[in-house]
Parts: C-alpha cells; structure tokens; sequence
C-alpha cells in the first residue's frame, strides 16, 4: 500500500508542478503571436521590442513545460504500468498523436522562431509562432482527449482483460473532452493575459519603458477580460455536464451528502466524514439546481446514495472521493476567476477613460493578481483528478489497480526526492531569470550576447 | 503487410531517427567544454544544435508513444523495469534542456559554467544509458511469465551491457565531433577534426568489442540481416574514419550517420519478432504479437502515422536547410 500512495504523490507533485508552466505556454505563445503579427503588419518597431521582450520570457516558461512534459509521458509506465497494460489500447493513441501532430510541430518551430530573426522574411517568423502557439494548444488537445477517457469512457469495448478502443471517433468527440479543452485553452489565456497585464502594470507604475508597455496592458487586459469571461461559461457548461455524467464528483464539490430537490448551493460547509454529514453549512436555496439545470428544481444526487449505488454495482468499497477537498478546491478556484474577472474589468474601465497610468491603486491589483491564475489552475486540476476517485478510470479500473507491481517503495522515494529537490532548484533559477529580465527591462537595440571576457572563470578545463 | 510487424517497422525507424539525430546533439554537448574554450566559442558550440535539438529530442517521445500505442506491454514492463535507469535519464534530460535555454541568459561565470556542466552530464547519461538499455534488451532481462521485470536495477549493468553502453557514448562522440567540424569555423574545425580522430579510434575498437560480446551473448547473428546490419555498421565506420584523414567531413559524417543507422537496424531485427527477451523463459519473452494492441488500433494508429510523418520530415528537413550555413561568432544572437 506503500508504494500506491507513494506514486500518487509522486504523480501529483509531477502533475502539479508541469502544470504551473503549460497554461502559460498555452496563453503566452498566442499573445506573443499577436504581437509580432503587430509589427509586421504596422512595421512599427515598438512592436518588436515588444515581441522580443514578452518571447523571452515565454522561452524561460515553455522549455520548463517541455522538459517537465516528458517527465509526464514516462511516468504512466513507470509508475502505472498495470494502468499502462490496461488502458494502452486507448490511452497511448492520443499520446503517440500528440507527440506526432504537436510535439514536432512546436518545437522545430519554435528552434526556427528563436533563431530565424535574420534568417526569414517577416512573415515567415511570424507564422512560426503561430505555429508554435497551434502546436501547444494541438497537444493540450490530444492529451485531453486521453484524460478525458479516464473521466468518461466512450467507445471502447472490455475485452483480452484490457479497455480497447473500438471507435476512434467517438473517443476524440468524447462530449467531456469538448468541455474541458475550451475551457484549459481559455484557462491558459487567461493565465498569458494576467501574466502580460500583471508586468506591464509594475513598468506603469515604475513609469518605465511605457511605449513598450501600454500597448502591452492593453493586450494583456483586453485577453484578460474576454478569456475570464469565456473560462466562466465553459466551466458552467463542463458543471452542468458533471452533474448528469459525473454525479458524484458533483456532489463531492457541493459535499451535497443527502440527494435534494431543490439542491441549494453551499457557500461554506465543515465536512464530518466519519458520520457523512455536514457538522455546518451556509447556503443558497435551490441555486445548485439553477446552476446544473438552468431551474430552481431538479435533483442533485447526494454522496451517500452514489456511494450506495456503487456499492451495489461495483461490489463494497469507498466510491467517494475526499469532500473537503473537492468542495474547497471548487470554491477557490471560482473565487480565484472571479476577482480576475473583477480586476480585468476595473482595469480596462480605466484603461478606457485613459485614466490607468494614474492610479497606482489599479495597477498595483492587477500586479498582485499575478498568482491567482496558478491558484485557479492547479486547484482546477486537483478537482477533476482528486474528484475521480478511487477510480483511475471511472466505472474501469481504480487506482490501486493500476499501480506498477513492481517498483518498490524505495525507488519511488528516491526518484520523488530526485525529482522535487531538482524542480525546486530550477523553479528558483527560473524565477530569478524572470525577475532579472523584468529589472531589465525591454532592450531597444539588438539584444546580442553578453560575452564573458574572463575566459579563465568561465571555462571548466583550463 | 501485418500491422503489428509494420509497427515494429515504424518504432525501429522513430529509434533509428532519434540514435542519428540526438545522437550528434548528444556528441555537441559531450565535447562541449572540450572544443568550446572560452565563452564565445561554447555559445558557438550550443548553437550548432540550437534551432535542432528540441525537435530531435521529440523522436525520442514519439517513439515512447508511439511504444504505448503500439505495444502497451513493452511500453509498461519496460518502463517499469527500467525504473532507476529512467530516473536518471530524465533528471539528465530535464537539466540538459533547462541547461542549453538559460546558460546564457545570465552574466555570472558561475552560472555559465554550471550550466555547461549540466550540458555536458545531460548529454554523457542518456547516451550511455540508450547503449545499456539497447544491449539489455536483446540480451535478455529476467522478465517473468506475468509480463513483469524481476530484477533490480544493478541487473541491468553487464559486461556487455556496459561495453554496449561505452560503445553508445563513443560512437554519439565521434558523430557529434564530426557534426561540428561542418557548423563551425577556423581554428573550432581543426579542434574538433583532432577530437574525432582520437574518439573515432577509441570508439572502432570498443565497437567492434560490442561486436564481439553481441555474437558470444545473444542471438543477434542468427538473422541475417541483423548479422549483416551489424557488420555494415563496422564497415561504414571504418569508411567514416577513413574519409575523416581525408578531410571530407561531410561524407565521414553522412558515414558515422550510417553506422548508428546500421546498428539500430542490427539490434531490431536481432529482436524480431520479440522487442524484450526474457531471460528466465524464451515463451515470456514480449513479442509483437503477444505486447501489442488491439488491430483497430494499430490500424488508427497507422493512418495517423502515415499522413503525418512526411509531414514532419518535410518541415525538420527544411529547418537543417535554412540554418545550412556555419555559426559564426558574427551572429550569435540569443
């Protein structure tokens, strides 16, 4: 048992941490596009050095999501080889597709991106990023398609003691895939747009570099207000989904134990898991059921008859996944799109009355907004992955099922300490990158290298 | 053809593309603090594969796919089996691929020459570890009748699977050193043509060492064209040598290519049809029929790949072609 809850942190932090630089590639890679496709419509140079300062910063960020990534697509088989064996038919189409179609696509690209500025016309490097930017979002696609399984099976067939996949089609038309990967990619725009607004906010409040920077804002803000306002609908339509296809991750995050019709909607709950009930709630009557039927009737199925409903289909056990954490996961990270949302818009208000440069109140919010998209993203993630439990894939298989029999305790504390000592080193040399940069600031001239002129020190050998 | 066969064609070329691609990336950033001696000069080396490496290192995760597409039960007991061996090539891939995009994007020595180190590990681990990991598979692993690696880690390290491992590194060395004689200029030519000799030579004799070792420790040679692969691979690397005192380097580079292409082409089809051979039970040994997937698939799969991999060779071809001229201290830019 050792060895399962081993890997399921070891996933988790692995999972976690990947994820606190993809929405960022996601986003960051369009916005970027955006700009030089600017330059090179208007020949303005304000909007190159734009392109190059914000493209600095999304290499730092994407190479961490690449190496990190491959990390991902090693750990099913190390750590869920029975998963592996179980599920391959199905699950690693997608993954060769997304190596194949994405993979390729963004990384020859983004080498001919980096050092193609001389070597291609305008219009060619600026397709380039565009490139980029469809490859990442094509692979954030493919792996969707994959996860979307695990939370929703469709067209397979069990048979040879394995899932395996008996129409394509309907895997990569899963009705779930469709809600989630709108609304991953609108959740990477909106991290890329309160990324771009949060730095741009600290040049206007240093009053540095402003040619450079309220144009930038103005990008940042305007893909900020639009991407949270889109993110909170397709969440909606992916919740509305849950509580006819997913029920118990529904009732998990409302930690709705009692089935209810009218089903109110909990602000603020002390979950009692031992006796299944809530010791206190606070809530809203019949919203829940507004919110999953678009009336203030119909029911919500409650934790305590899915888990006797599942009892009944799938033999005893423990089919629910941890309330608290669903519940509270939800909430903060809708609190989370919610003040961006708030902040996006007080921000372009002003922006608006030209009036945003002037009020260091503003531009500080939207500075120190700057962690709440991580904050929305990952609790997002620890919702879908922690609200799926026990299963790996539900109705399929369980976790403790897919867990390789073979790797033992001590390997798997090896490589999770391996793993966490080294992220924790180059998330501090990146930050620090990043930070250094933003003291920098944009260059106007051409940026070349920096050559070290005491060779003695540079060199190892000599 | 059978599909299960054409997929074991297919991981064969993702294997052999990813051996000749990464296998010069690997060399570049082996040499790296040998031919680079001071700062100007390693930035030259790093940008000889600069705009290519990201994109070969993709064939090696394509051919991890496209294993779990194809052949879920390799794809599980290898990488399960292989479990410490993997720890450390990601740890070595992760800093080598931070290492390549920061190292120049501070000022500091130390922070240069940290991150050139990182380089240099990152790049020597993965290469020794392919040839330990290549060897082990054809020599056979203790993998039992439930598809499962019963050893530990220490059981994959062999005489043989540690000269294959050597062999790997050696011969990504000489690629490497003969990739760059053709990205830089002046004096880095003459620094990198005197470390392919003196590499090329090493890497020939425990080269055909592996030889040796593959013929008293597997069945390699009793497929024909696994023997014949395999002996081609010693006669283009001998040519590959030959041409370098010429000083054609472009020929003895296209010939090294050739050597890691006829090795890779040796080792599968030694396995074929088995991808793992098991050392406990030749009948647990996994094969392309008992690992693979289901035909609808393989099927999918093979659609898939067909429309999409000209594709990629179209576009990674024309990246060699833009950047086709030497990297110059002029423009370095980045």
């Amino acid at each position: 048992m050792e060895e399962l809850l081993l890997a399921r942190w070891q996933f988790a932090i692995t999972t976690v941490y990947h994820f606190l630089f993809v929405p960022l590639t996601l986003g960051l890679s369009v916005l970027v596009a955006v700009m030089e496709t600017m330059y090179v419509r208007t020949g303005n140079e304000t909007y190159k050095t734009m392109t190059k300062f914000w493209g600095k910063l999304f290499l730092v960020n994407f190479i961490m999501g690449v190496v990190t990534g491959i990390v991902q697509e090693f750990h099913f088989g190390m750590n869920w080889a029975e998963y592996s064996r179980f599920m391959g038919d199905i699950f690693g189409a997608p993954l060769a597709l997304e190596a194949l179609s994405a993979f390729f696509l963004e990384s020859t690209f983004l080498g001919l991106w980096i050092f193609g500025w001389d070597r291609l016309s305008k219009k060619l490097h600026v397709t380039c990023m565009w490139l980029v930017a469809f490859g990442s979002n094509l692979s954030a696609f493919w792996i969707l398609v994959a996860n979307s399984f695990m939370q929703s099976p469709v067209g397979y067939a069990l048979r040879n003691g394995r899932a395996e996949m008996t129409d394509f089609i309907q895997v990569i038309t899963n009705p779930y895939v469709w809600g989630q990967f709108p609304h991953t990619v609108l959740g990477g725009l909106v991290t890329a747009g309160v990324f771009v607004t949060a730095i741009s906010a600290y040049y206007l409040l240093e009053k540095r570099h402003l040619p450079v920077f309220k144009p930038s804002i103005k990008i940042g803000l305007a893909c900020m207000l639009v991407s949270t306002l889109l993110v909170m609908g397709t969440g909606h339509l992916q919740a509305q989904f849950l509580a006819t296809k997913q029920p118990m991750k529904m009732a998990a995050m409302e930690a709705l134990w009692e089935s209810a019709d009218p089903a109110p909607f909990a602000i603020a709950v002390v979950v009692d898991e031992k006796n299944k009930k809530n010791s206190f709630e606070i809530g809203i009557p019949g919203a829940l059921s507004f919110l999953a039927y678009d009336k203030f009737s119909g029911e919500i199925k409650g934790i305590n008859e899915l888990q006797a409903a599942a009892e009944k289909k799938y033999g005893p056990g423990n089919y629910t996944p941890n309330i608290a954490q669903s519940f509270w996961t939800f909430r903060i990270m809708v609190l989370s799109g919610l003040w961006m949302m708030l902040v996006a818009a007080l921000g372009a208000f002003f922006f608006y009355k030209k009036r945003l440069e002037e009020n260091p109140f503003i531009l500080k919010l939207l500075l120190w907004s700057l962690p709440f998209p991580y904050i929305a993203n990952s609790t997002g993630w620890i919702l879908t992955e922690g609200g799926r439990q026990p299963w790996i894939v539900v109705g399929l298989q369980k976790v403790s099922e897919g867990v390789s029999t073979n790797v033992t305790s001590t390997e798997i504390w090896i490589s999770m300490i391996g793993f966490t000592v080294l992220y924790g080193a180059l998330a501090a040399a990146a930050v620090y990158l990043v930070r250094k940069f933003i003291i920098i600031g944009p260059l106007d001239e051409k940026p070349v290298l920096s050559v070290l002129t005491k060779t003695k020190e540079a060199t190892l050998w000599n | 053809m059978e599909l299960n066969v054409l997929w074991f064609i297919l991981v064969g070329v993702l294997f052999t593309g990813f051996f000749f691609l990464e296998g010069f990336d690997y060399g570049v950033g082996m040499l790296l603090p040998f031919i680079g001696k001071n700062d100007v000069e390693r930035r030259i080396v790093i940008n000889t594969i600069g705009p290519f490496w990201d994109g070969n290192e993709v064939w090696m995760i394509t051919a991890g796919g496209a294993l779990f597409a194809a052949f879920p039960h390799v794809y599980a007991t290898m990488f399960s089996g292989f479990y410490m061996a993997l720890f450390l090539m990601l740890v070595a891939l992760i800093l080598r691929g931070v290492a390549i995009e920061f190292r120049s994007k501070d000022e500091s020595s130390e922070w240069r020459s940290t991150w050139d180190w990182m380089i240099f590990i990152g790049s020597t681990l993965p290469a020794l570890l392919w040839g330990v990991a290549v060897t082990n598979l054809i020599q056979g692993i203790p993998i039992n009748g439930k598809m499962q690696y019963a050893g530990t880690f220490f059981d994959l390290l062999s005489p043989y699977t540690l000269v294959g491992g050597i062999a790997f590194l050696l011969v990504f060395l000489f690629h490497g050193a003969l990739f760059l004689t053709l990205r830089v200029e002046g004096e880095l030519i003459e620094r990198s043509r005197k470390a392919a000799v003196k590499i090329g030579l090493l890497a020939a004799l425990v080269f055909l060492g592996l030889v040796g070792l593959t013929y008293t420790n597997t069945d390699l040679f009793k497929s024909g064209l696994a023997s014949s692969a395999l002996w081609g691979a010693v006669v283009v690397f001998v040519a590959g040598y030959v041409l370098l005192w010429l000083k054609r380097f472009g020929w003895a580079f296209a010939m090294s290519g050739l050597a890691i292409a006829f090795t890779t082409i040796a080792f599968f089809s030694g396995l074929f049809p088995r991808i793992m051979v098991s050392s406990l039970n030749p009948t647990w040994s996994l094969t392309i029929y008992n690992a693979a997937s289901s035909a609808y698939t393989l099927k999918i799969m093979s659609f898939a790949a067909l429309a999409l991999v000209p594709i990629v060779l179209a576009y990674q071809g024309w990246t060699y072609w833009v950047f086709r001229k030497r990297v110059t201290a002029k423009e370095l830019e980045y």
